[in-house]
Parts: structure tokens; sequence; C-alpha cells
């Protein structure tokens, strides 16, 4: 039978595009489905900022080199083993070749961005973020004759045992039907959909910010989970940060990050400290606190500096809450004022005088509190004190469906011999299984994305 | 004060620029917490080395601003967006009021806010004014070969000898204004290798080349070194017309030779080629300004055009001179010439032409700032 396109491609984020491009550049007609207008266009790539390649020489913007075996044990450590190590292998491998295939199709690199000098070894930065990346890759599409369908409402999927027969989808308030030889899912995760993540977190979800865009609701990924696609992850694994409170609810992204939990303390609804904002440095204590905040009640936190910690972290898009005094801020914020002020007079107490360094661990520590601060503990007590509003932003979910190595989605019937391909976020659980490395979700979708584009292509012919 | 959106309220003269300085101060909070432009331009590092942005940094920043469109197009936060970035417009109109800010005398501010009909107008009257002096002293005979019989040598001299030393005194008025609200040392207390650098920069005009070497986004998606390349012809096209004036002053006075030259010699093909150079490059900016993309687009009161417009016509009128020599309109194309010129003489003090001195200086700030970050770095 006469199909509409060689490959159907369902996301047009990086993943999505990588693979189109690769498709296209094998000879296959190509037509993507894009579920966001185009001026939105991009999905959660347009938020990112760089990626991480393997590399055994100093390769421009990298420095020195990062090796197979020391990225393997990274990725190891972050996950705590929760990874598929065929998988985990082959991405770590081809993501040596990410870079350039990347220049090679117009995206440029830089040194590390201000503040990021310690990624210098492991990331290479796009010039100009995601957006620019997206950008070149929608520029490459249109030279090779690939359609981007944007605004593609409700698209349903067709799958008869494991085997994709065709899409339906709404435009412009018109039914569409297209046929392909084969698909690519390159449609994210589900973390827009709060409803979904409710299921897994309960009402506390409602309480959640999205990083990223508001399109990622997962339809795709529940189609075919529902057509057995074979799972894996759960729906309660997710990345969540804690970000500024006050961020917009869907694509604040980078720029809503709060960095200045170490520097200070951290307090409930209730003015009470809840953890050890001293444990460690980013990322870890990047990936643990927005979890830590989405146990609080009401799912908020406030981050509490005073005026030490001036210019000791990355500016804020929004400015703190500021006052002269504890009874004040804590009016200002909405806390028990007595409970503020007798949780900062015991962490003041407990304060051990250390040498303070806050780009290394140092010694600064309490002594003497159900919950210590282990480094970089000063007393609070140089007015203006100043807070900000915490609460949990969700970047990614890891719920996916298992692919093999040749991106090929795996359903319970099948025997490998499907057309439906995978890349990018909905897939990127079988490197990732929890966890977080800076970078590695766009070195999965670069390294995924161009072999479903490749296998997509040759299934097709 | 910590990333604090400053009350820039008590330094800003006219309050009707408050709205402008905050909305500036706002997306420079976002940008300088986002920062994925920095690669781009001189513009996102400057910004990275402060926490508040008060009218005179904003001020500095919009002139280091070249207008690429670079950080618009890769913005994730642009429009659509709730936060509703857009640091070339927001900075454009920073810019275009910033002129009229450090002009002097500062009552000469109006000429910057009306610069479309101040640049018409002042050619209109110039041109007339010398028609009229040209045609009354029509009789009286006159001496000298070309066009001094026309206008005398003597009356060119102190025409644009007057112009001229009235621009270099705005200039030094202006610039000096200008340089007291940067970061900039005196003069003397700039290393060479700053200025090295800051003269590299505003050579090779390196902050458009998008920090890739592709070029600018004025007109969209896709980078265009088209404006790189007009710049330049208009730039040096305008640097060999000054050189060929230079020199035909040299010719005069010097080795007592007075014009016209033939076409071989050096006033001429510098004035030839930098003419051609101006005509070209400057058309070629007027397209450019037409297809930049709106979104970014400023209301600049016909700034930019009323600018461009006087070095196209001033090429024009100049290369037709020659050509109309025979003609019986010469007497008229002359004063049509010297009244452009006369016209361009007070852009250069009061007009778009400042732009230059600006961002030479904003360069030249930034290559400072930069040399003392590193030289703080390396020795503490």
């Amino acid at each position: 039978m006469k199909q509409d396109f060689d490959v159907l491609v369902i996301g047009a984020g990086h993943a999505g595009l990588t693979a189109a491009i690769c498709a296209a550049e094998s000879g296959a007609s190509v037509c993507v489905l894009e579920v966001s207008p185009k001026n939105v266009r991009g999905g959660n790539s347009k938020h990112t900022r760089n990626l991480r390649p393997m590399h055994e020489t100093a390769l421009y913007p990298l420095e020195d080199s990062y090796g197979f075996d020391e990225y393997f044990d990274d990725l190891l450590r972050v996950t705590d083993g929760e990874t598929n190590r065929e998988l985990a292998s082959l991405t770590l491998q081809e993501s040596a070749s990410s870079m350039q295939w990347l220049k090679d199709h117009g995206v440029a690199f830089q040194p590390p961005l201000g503040g990021t000098l310690h990624l210098g070894r492991t990331n290479a930065f796009f010039l100009g973020g995601g957006k620019a990346v997206m950008n070149a890759l929608f520029q490459c599409s249109e030279k090779l004759g690939i359609r981007v369908v944007y605004e593609a409402q409700e698209i349903q999927i067709d799958i008869e045992s494991g085997v994709f027969r065709r899409v339906t989808y709404i435009q412009e308030d018109q039914s569409e039907e297209l046929t392909a030889a084969s698909l690519v899912v390159a449609a994210g995760g589900f973390e827009a959909n709060l409803e979904w993540l409710s299921e897994a977190w309960g009402h506390a979800a409602h309480n959640f910010l999205v990083r990223g865009t508001p399109y990622n609701r997962g339809d795709i990924l529940r189609q075919l989970l529902a057509a057995d696609a074979v799972q894996i992850g759960d729906a309660r694994q997710c990345h969540a940060v804690a970000i500024d409170g006050r961020a917009p609810k869907f694509d604040g992204g980078i720029c809503s990050r709060i960095d200045c939990v170490p520097l200070g303390i951290v307090v409930n609804n209730q003015a009470a400290r809840f953890y050890d904002e001293g444990e460690d440095f980013w990322p870890k204590r990047y990936a643990i606190w927005g979890r830590l905040v989405a146990a609080q009640p009401d799912q908020v936190a406030y981050s509490i500096i005073d005026s030490r910690s001036t210019g000791l972290f990355m500016p804020t898009v929004f400015p703190p809450v500021e006052a002269s005094s504890l009874h004040e801020l804590a009016e200002k914020l909405g806390l028990p004022q007595e409970n503020l002020i007798k949780t900062v007079a015991e962490f003041n107490r407990s304060v051990v005088d250390g040498e303070f360094n806050h780009q290394a661990l140092d010694t600064c520590h309490t002594d003497g509190l159900m919950i210590e601060k282990t480094h970089w503990a000063r007393k609070l007590d140089k007015p203006p004190f100043r807070a900000y509003m915490l609460r949990p932003g969700i970047t990614f979910t890891y719920l996916g469906v298992e692919v093999d190595a040749n991106a090929r989605v795996k359903f319970a019937a099948s025997k490998g011999t499907g057309n439906i391909f995978a890349a990018g976020e909905i897939m990127a659980g079988n490197v990732l299984g929890q966890g977080y490395l800076a970078g590695i979700g766009m070195t999965i979708g670069s390294v995924f994305g161009r072999i479903a584009g490749r296998e997509a292509a040759k299934n097709a012919t | 004060m910590q990333h604090e959106i400053v009350q820039v309220k008590e330094n800003v003269a006219a309050s009707n620029l408050i709205p402008l300085y905050e909305e500036s101060a706002r997306i420079m909070t976002i940008c300088n917490a986002c920062r994925f432009c920095e690669g781009h331009c001189a513009v996102f590092p400057a910004m990275e080395q402060r926490l508040t942005f008060d009218k005179e940094t904003i001020d500095y920043l919009a002139n280091l601003c070249h207008q690429c469109g670079a950080c618009y197009q890769h913005c994730q936060y642009a429009d659509p967006h709730e936060f509703n970035v857009n640091v070339p417009r927001v900075f454009a109109d920073v810019r275009h009021q910033s002129y009229a800010t450090y002009a002097w005398p500062r009552q000469m501010d109006w000429a910057i806010r009306n610069a479309g009909w101040f640049t018409v107008l002042t050619t209109m009257l110039a041109t007339l004014l010398l028609f009229l002096g040209t045609t009354l002293s029509a009789n009286e005979s006159s001496e000298g070969a070309g066009f001094y019989t026309i206008i005398s040598h003597d009356a060119m001299v102190a025409m644009f000898g007057t112009a001229g030393l009235l621009t270099l005194l705005v200039w030094c008025f202006s610039v000096r204004g200008f340089w007291l609200t940067t970061s900039l040392p005196a003069v003397f207390g700039i290393p060479v290798s700053v200025y090295r650098r800051a003269l590299v920069s505003i050579l090779t005009l390196k902050n458009l080349d998008g920090g890739h070497g592709k070029g600018c986004y004025e007109t969209g998606e896709v980078a265009s070194q088209m404006r790189r390349i007009f710049h330049h012809l208009t730039m040096y096209g305008f640097l060999f017309c000054f050189i060929a004036t230079s020199i035909g002053t040299i010719y005069h006075y010097g080795l007592s030779a007075p014009a016209p030259y033939d076409w071989l010699s050096a006033p001429k093909l510098f004035g030839v080629t930098g003419g051609l150079g101006l005509l070209v490059g400057s058309a070629g900016l007027w397209w450019c300004k037409q297809s930049t993309e709106q979104a970014i687009t400023s209301d600049d009161s016909g700034s930019g055009n009323s600018f461009i417009g006087l070095l196209f016509f001033t090429s024009l009128t100049g290369l037709a001179l020659p050509l109309l020599k025979a003609s019986d309109y010469l007497a008229m194309a002359l004063c049509l010439h010297l009244g452009v010129v006369l016209a361009l003489f007070l852009n250069f003090a009061w007009g778009k032409f400042m732009h230059g001195l600006y961002r030479s200086i904003a360069l030249l700030a930034s290559e400072y700032e930069k040399y003392v970050s590193t030289h703080k770095n390396t020795t503490g």
C-alpha cells in the first residue's frame, strides 16, 4: 500500500527534529506533527543550554577529556544503577559525535556560561541556548523538504499488535489522516499533565510549577502504553527542583532557579527547618530540593538569607522579599512570627565558627540541632534579611517506553519487528532511570534521535 | 542592594522616560538570571558584572547593543512568553533617548527628538541660502578654477571650517558627558591593550557577527552578513571621503596645488571610491532597516533614516558634480551638494552620527571592564 510518508515523527523538539533530519538525509519522505503553535515551538528543548558529549581529548568548547569510564561511573552513581547498561554504553559512545552532528547542522557552541565554569570539561553549551539550536534544526528541516504540521490537535495513533498503521489529528477544525511506513515518537514526557502527576503525587501535584512547555501532556505515551508498549519507570519518578514560587506556571525555564539554598536556611510554612541545607553542592542539592519542598505542607518553603550572602549566588529574576528584622520578614511572608524567630535563634546559637568557603564543602556547620546544617552555616544576623518563596518545579518525567538498541519500541506481543521508534524524553528512562546528570537529556535525545531517524528510514525502504 | 529592580526615578530627568528605564531594568534582570545569550555580543558579559541596573548602566548597555537581533531570535522568554523579553527593541528606544540626554548643549535635544524634520529643514535651508548667496554674488568676478568659480575657496573654508570646529566642540562635550557615566577612568588611565581591543571591535564590527561569525538576525531567524557589509561600506566610504578632503587640504596649502584634480589623483581616487562605498553602503543600510523585523524596530523619529539619507545624498550629489561640469545645472547641483554636506555636519553634532562615538566609548568601557576583572582575578 502506498503510504503518505516514509517516516512520520510526532514531536518537534530536539530529538524529534534530529530523527526527522536523519531520516530525510537517508532519503525518506518525512512529516513532523507538532501539537504546539509555531511561535512557541521547540518543546522543552528551547529551554536547554547544553549537552554532555564523551570526549577523549579537548574538543572545542570542551576542555581536557571526559572518557567513557568516568562518564559511565557518573551515570551509574546518579541513577544508582537504574539504567539499561547496553543502552547507556551506546548513548555514551554515540555522544562523542553529537556535537559534530549539531555543528554540521548549523548549531554553534561556546564555553560555559557565567556561573557554570565547573561544567567546562563535561558540558558543551549552545551559543544562544536551546532555541538557537531548534531554529537551526527547523531551518535544516525546511531545506530538506520535511513537512512540519503545527497545532496538530488530538493526535490519535492507530496501532495493531505493535505495528503503526495511521494517525489522525485535527487541524483548524479539520480532521486529517496520514499513513507512514514508520513512526518516530518524540513527544516528550507528561510533566505538564498535572492530572496524571496527581495519580502518583496526589493533590500536591497541583502546586507544582512546570518549568517547561505546557504541551508535554503525555498523550502519545498514554496511547503507546494502552497499546501494550513495554513501560519503563513509574509515574512517581520525576526530576523536580526547588524554584521561585512566583515563576510562571509553565515555561519559567532556567531563570526561575533559586541558588541561595545552601547559603541560609530553608523553612516550611510553619517556619520550621526540614532538611540539611548544607548537605551538598549543585547538582546533587539541585536534584533533591524539589522533592523536599513537595513533601512540605502546601508544597511551599522559604529560603532565608541575610546580607552576608549578597552577590554569592546567581541573580534571580524576581526580587527577594526584604525586611530589616525577622519579625517584619515573617509578617511579609505570612509565617508564624514566633516560630521563625525561634528557629533562627536556635540556628544561630548552634552555628560553630569555621572558615566559610561557598565553593568547597567548608567547615562552617551547626552543632546541637535536630536537623544540622553541615556546611556553609553562618549566623543569620546581618539585616536586611531576604527570602525567596520556593515551589517544586518539575523539569521532566522518567516514565516512558522501553526501546532496543535500534530505538525500536518494545511491545508485549511483538518480536522486535515493529515500525515504531522512540527518541528523547519519552524513552530517556531507559538510560536515566532516576537522578540527574547535567546535559544527559539532550545527549539521549541527540543519540536516539539519530538512531531512530536512521532506523525508521531503513524500515520504510 | 541585591537583585532589586532599581528605582530609577531619581536620576531620570524626563519623567516620561521612567517606564522605559524600568522596562529595561526588568528585562536585564531576567537576562541576568538566564544568560543564554552571553556568547552573542558584548552586552551580556557586561550585564553579568552587575546586579542592579540604574539609568547610567542602561544607557551604557544600550549603546553597547548593536541591534543584531540574535538575542531576540533565540530568546525563550520573547513574546508570546509572559516575560515578553525584547532586548533589541527596548535598547533601541533607550539609545535614541540617550542621544538626546547626552546632547550638548542640552537645549539641542529637540534636534534628536525631531530628527527627521531637523534634517529636512536644515538641508533645505542650507541649500537655499547657498543658492541665494551664489546667485547674488554671481556678478562679481570669480577667481580660481572649477567649483571655486561658483563659490570661492575662502567661502568654502569659512563655512566648513566653522561647521567643523563647531562639530568638534560639540563632540568634546557630548563624549565627555557620556564617558563620565561609564566605568571608564581618565583617558590616560586606560591601558593601550584595552584601546587596541576596542579599536578592533569598532573597525571589524565584531558585535555584528552573532558570536559565531555568521552575522546578525535583525531580519529573522537566519543569520546574515548584509548589515555588517553595508555598514563597512558606509563607514570606510566615509573615512575615504574624509581622507580625500584631508589630502586635498594638504595639496592646497602644503603643495599649492588647488582643486580641481585629475581622476587619477589621490583626492579623486579616495573621494570617488569612498563616495561609491557610501552610496552603496547607505542604500544597503536603508534596505536592511526596511527589512528589519517589526518586533525589534524602534520609533527613532526618523533619526536613522535621516542619517542614512544624508550620507546617501552627500555621495550621490558629490559624485554627480564632476559629471555635470559642463551643464547649466552645475551651480544648483553644487549648492545642493554643499547644503546636504552642511546638514550632515549638523547631524555629526546633533544626530545619529553620534551613535558611532557613544558606541565606541561603550565598547572601550566593556573592554576596560573585562581587563579589570581578569586583572583582579589573576592578582587576587
